[in-house]
């Protein structure tokens, strides 16, 4: 699956205002409205889904990185936002260590296999320590998108 | 020699983060070295990190091979195994 595909037209925050777990999770859901990848009417149910999701476990795997994520019958394919936080949010993560990196998943309900090939996807550049290095050091929107279009280029072969 | 142990994902919903949690945790029991493959691919992942875990992409039907070496192998082993086999406590 090509990232690149999947964040095209941009939900993408380079620096986020939100500095708390929740507030992450809104401004991303935000990102997503205001770039016309979700109806502005669904940040509201979407940040229950994906909350409730955060407090069955924090999905801040380690290493500085969050793919806080739900599956819901509000979206009909997969919905990427990516967020950055050069400060660092305190997200609860497994290692107890601060958020630098955030992606923000949404699938479709009743579609576990495409939800998996998404995960895929992005934890095979999250678990890159050269792909979170670049990212932590990414401060526009335009590097982002660089970055993640050189890993599908890579990840291709 | 390793112990090697296959087990087939079963839940519908397949290993995603949650199951992944639960693998990476119970595998963090054991000090043997442990790494799980899907028996149609040929890489291998670290069954102790989560993000390495969702890489596998294992849907429900998908046979996981479970290797350990070391001192508590065949324990380490055949406890994943189990939680797949039991659908990581999912319906």
């Amino acid at each position: 699956m090509h990232l690149t595909k999947l964040v095209e037209d941009g939900a993408v925050v380079a620096s986020l205002n939100a500095s708390e777990r929740g507030p992450v999770v809104r401004e991303l859901l935000e990102s997503l409205a205001a770039a016309g990848r979700i109806d502005d009417s669904l940040v509201d149910p979407l940040h229950n889904a994906v909350m409730k999701r955060e407090r069955k476990g924090s999905t801040g795997f380690g290493h500085g990185v969050a793919v806080p994520h739900a599956k819901s019958d509000m979206v009909d394919n997969i919905r990427i936002a990516v967020g950055l936080s050069p400060d660092g949010v305190e997200f609860n993560a497994l290692d107890r260590q601060p958020v630098f990196a955030f992606f923000l998943l949404l699938s479709p309900e009743g579609e576990p296999d495409l939800h998996l090939d998404a995960m895929e996807t992005v934890f095979g550049r999250l678990s890159d320590d050269g792909f979170r290095r670049f990212l932590r050091q990414a401060d526009s929107v335009e590097d982002v998108m660089t970055l993640i279009s050189e890993s599908d280029a890579a990840s291709s072969g | 020699m390793p112990t090697r142990v296959e087990a087939t994902v079963d839940n519908p919903l397949g290993l995603h983060a949650r199951p992944a949690m639960l693998l990476a945790q119970k595998a963090a029991e054991y000090s043997s070295e442990i790494t799980i493959g899907r028996k149609d691919r040929e890489d291998t992942v670290d069954a102790k990190s989560i993000m390495h875990l969702l890489m596998l992409a294992a849907t429900q039907g998908t046979t996981l091979e479970i290797t350990a070496e070391g001192a508590d192998e065949s324990e380490a082993a055949h406890a994943l195994a189990e939680l797949v086999r039991t659908r990581f406590e999912e319906d």
